[in-house]
């Protein structure tokens, strides 16, 4: 990862405060690029083990289990069916950071959790076998300041993340290449 | 070259922003031996530091510092404190602007006898008309090297602009073309032709895009009779007993207060920070703050009736690529009240990239219903409506109780829309759909406004002194060698994009300010 890439992170969001930094070199051990679900497992010393993608991530202030369901929460308020579990992580992983020095913040993500999680009932939000029903859940919390949170977080925690990007299309950066004049800035065929 | 002036120098123009207006008029006095001190709350970026990242590049130049809002707008709920997305660098809004330059409509100058009584709205007709506006437009256009004026050639039209082109000839719009931009066609002025890089709002890193940043600041400066200091925010600006203007307090690069002495201070920190300057510097003189006596510093923010429209199409377009807003639809800029509205709009293309889609598309939204639009990014067209909005008295900068970094009162920005704001954009809102489908969409989404782009009317000009801040120069009515020199002098926005109005009135102020001042009036 460059410098370039790792900026992404630090710039103010327009509705609130940026997400912290987050180092992927730290973060991401390995990477692929399939998406299965929300197969992550916790490990016995609390990390958090995508087999399926093959990476893995330390949590160092919130619950793993509450990191786990935050990403799937992330999941069904921006669910991208092309998008790996791991760019969730990425985008879910400041409030962990956040978490380990601001108290209020920590409550707010736990006890949000805790919350959804009393209300799926047996098995909490992780045992909800549909994205419907959890969606319908979360539809009944959207004005709360944990969902805010947590969505407003991921305007930027997600849609800032250049491998996302490439996922969409947009090509980004273009003055190093020469601009579009030569690359297509007009070629549309169909119109 | 560049001159250094003491801060006792009484003799200088002290202008207070550099962008269109304040970088505009400072080498416009330069180039006529005046001597100009520019103060400017930002740093200097030139133009190969910009970058081609949105929220990078928001980072580097967008103004941040606190604001607050209230009101019925949306952007209250979804951008507490950002009413506005403008800048604080050398070179102003410049930097971020697309570059669309349309003249005024003659009507447009006359806002309140055309359009009569609109409940709700403080209409008024400027104290100048069209015709005695067209040889500073003249100018202006020359300056920015204004395609389709002058000879110059329009911009190619990128794939955007095919699909807004295309679905207007299917609805039988005739004024359509790739607009009349300040980006260069061809090479000129020493800078660069436009490369199609697509990120004009991020500041051109070609330089083809004109910004004072890299056009009239260094022509000012090469006549050795004008200093820019950056990082330079004015706090206040002071007068003698005699209640005019003697120089500004202001915070220099090290967290200084310094005292500039003048003999003349022009405003032109855009229409948000300039009435909150005139307010914050009340004295016993000037309680209300100053120019303030008709009570209408800061009262009548326009902001444009604005919105968009996203379609969507079973093939690919990629609108990112290439000029921003190089497109436009011009027959519904016209007034015609039959539409149900007074006053008109424009229709000109747009394109956001993926980072600020998702945060302005729909501001809140979330699930599929947001993020299959995403999804579909490659394939969307995009448009921008901009439309004239009514001033109202209560749609005000004023201030709040928050305070800065410098512990001043911030601007807290107000504003509702009124009725035929709400008319008009749910006319263009149709019309734009309208196109879309015409040539195929599979889906078209309405977008809200975004924080504010342009913003106007604070600082408003008027025949009457007690109707508004300014004369027909810009002058205060209060105070002869106080100037307004941005857009905040506009009496009423019509339906153009505001910067070439805004360049011309500042050509026109510099060559008043010399024949006064060579005339010792001032
Ligand atoms: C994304 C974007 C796209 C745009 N596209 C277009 C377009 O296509 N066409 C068009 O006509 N317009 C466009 N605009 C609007 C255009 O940029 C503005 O109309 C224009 O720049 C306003 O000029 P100004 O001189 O009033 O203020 P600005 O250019 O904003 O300059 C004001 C300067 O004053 C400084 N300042 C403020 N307060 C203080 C203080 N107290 N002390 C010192 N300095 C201070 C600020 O830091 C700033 O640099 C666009 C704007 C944006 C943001
Ligand atoms: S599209 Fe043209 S004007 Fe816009 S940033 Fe690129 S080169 Fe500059």
């Amino acid at each position: 990862m460059t410098a370039h890439h790792d900026h992404h992170h630090h710039h103010p969001h327009p509705g609130g405060k940026a997400p912290a930094a987050i180092s992927r070199r730290r973060f991401l051990q390995r990477s692929s690029e399939i998406a299965i679900g929300t197969a992550i497992a916790v490990t016995a010393g609390g990390t958090l083990l995508n087999s399926a993608e093959a990476w893995a991530t330390e949590v160092k202030a919130l619950k793993p289990e509450t990191l786990r369901t935050l990403i799937a929460v992330a999941r069904d308020i921006y669910p991208h069916d092309r998008i790996a579990d791991r760019f969730y992580a990425i985008a879910v992983k400041s409030h962990d950071d956040t978490a380990a020095t601001d108290e209020g913040h920590k409550a707010l993500i736990e006890t949000g959790i805790a919350t959804l999680d009393t209300a799926a009932g047996a098995g909490g939000y992780l045992g909800m076998q549909w994205e419907a029903d959890r969606v319908a859940l979360l539809r009944t919390i959207d004005d709360t300041a944990f969902f805010q949170a947590v969505r407003g977080g991921l305007v930027v925690g997600l849609y800032n993340q250049p491998d996302v990007w490439t996922i969409f299309g947009y090509e980004g950066e273009s003055y190093s290449k020469g601009g579009y004049i030569d690359r297509g800035f007009d070629d549309i065929d169909w119109i | 070259m560049a001159a250094p002036y003491d801060l006792n120098d009484g003799s200088v123009v002290v202008i207070i922003g550099s962008g269109a207006g304040g970088g505009t008029l400072g080498n416009e006095l330069a180039q006529k031996g005046i001597d100009v001190v520019i103060l400017e709350a930002g740093s200097r970026h030139e133009y190969e530091d910009f970058v081609n990242d949105e929220w990078a590049s928001f980072g580097q130049l967008a103004w941040t510092d606190m604001r607050t809002t209230s009101g019925s707008w949306r952007v209250h709920k979804d951008f507490p404190n950002l009413p506005a997305w403008i800048v604080k660098a050398v070179g102003g809004s410049t930097t971020h602007w697309a570059g669309a330059s349309l003249r005024f409509q003659e009507h447009e100058f006359k806002a309140r006898t055309t359009y009569g009584h609109v409940a709700g709205a403080n209409l008024l007709d400027w104290p100048i008309t069209l015709a005695e506006l067209a040889p500073w437009y003249d100018k202006a256009e020359a300056k920015l090297g204004v395609t389709l004026t002058n000879g110059l050639p329009g911009l190619p039209g990128n794939n955007n602009f095919k699909i807004l082109k295309a679905g207007a000839d299917k609805l039988g719009y005739k004024e359509v073309h790739t607009g009349r931009m300040a980006i260069n066609s061809v090479q000129r002025d020493d800078r660069n032709a436009c490369q199609q890089t697509g990120f004009c709002f991020q500041g051109c890193k070609w330089g083809a895009k004109w910004s004072t940043l890299y056009t009239e600041i260094p022509k000012g400066e090469a006549t050795g009779r004008m200093e820019v200091r950056p990082n330079s925010h004015v706090l206040k600006i002071e007068h003698d007993a005699s209640g005019k203007a003697s120089g500004v307090v202001y915070v220099d690069k090290d967290g200084k207060q310094q005292r500039q002495k003048a003999r003349i201070v022009a405003v032109a920190g855009n229409s948000i920070e300039s009435p909150r300057l005139l307010l914050n510097s009340a004295s016993s003189m000037f309680p209300d703050g100053l120019a303030n006596s008709s009570g209408q510093v800061g009262r009548n923010y326009m902001r444009h009736m604005t919105a968009s429209v996203y379609g969507v199409f079973d093939k690919p377009v990629h609108m990112y690529r290439g000029t921003t807003m190089a497109g436009i639809v011009q027959d519904e800029a016209r007034h015609d009240d039959s539409r149900g509205f007074v006053a008109g709009y424009e229709l000109e293309t747009l394109s956001l990239g993926i980072p600020f889609m998702a945060a302005f598309l729909n501001p809140g939204g979330w699930g599929r219903e947001f993020t299959t639009v995403l999804d579909s990014y490659t394939h969307m067209a995009g448009m921008w409506i901009v439309g004239e909005d009514m001033p109202q008295e209560t749609n005000r900068v004023s201030l709040s109780g928050a305070v800065d970094q410098h512990g001043l009162p911030v601007a807290n920005v107000h504003f509702d829309d009124h009725p035929n704001d709400i008319a008009m954009r749910n006319h263009a809102w149709a019309q734009g759909r309208a196109i879309y489908e015409a040539v195929g969409a599979t889906r078209t989404l309405p977008t809200p406004p975004y924080p504010s782009t342009h913003n106007l009317g604070t600082n408003r000009m008027s025949a009457r002194a007690q109707d508004g801040v300014v004369n027909q120069w810009g002058q205060t009515h209060d105070i002869g060698n106080l100037f307004i020199s941005d857009g905040s002098q506009f009496t009423t926005g019509g339906a153009e994009n505001p910067t070439l109005t805004i360049v011309a009135l500042a050509i026109r102020q510099a060559d008043y300010i010399a024949k006064e001042m060579s005339a010792k009036t001032i």
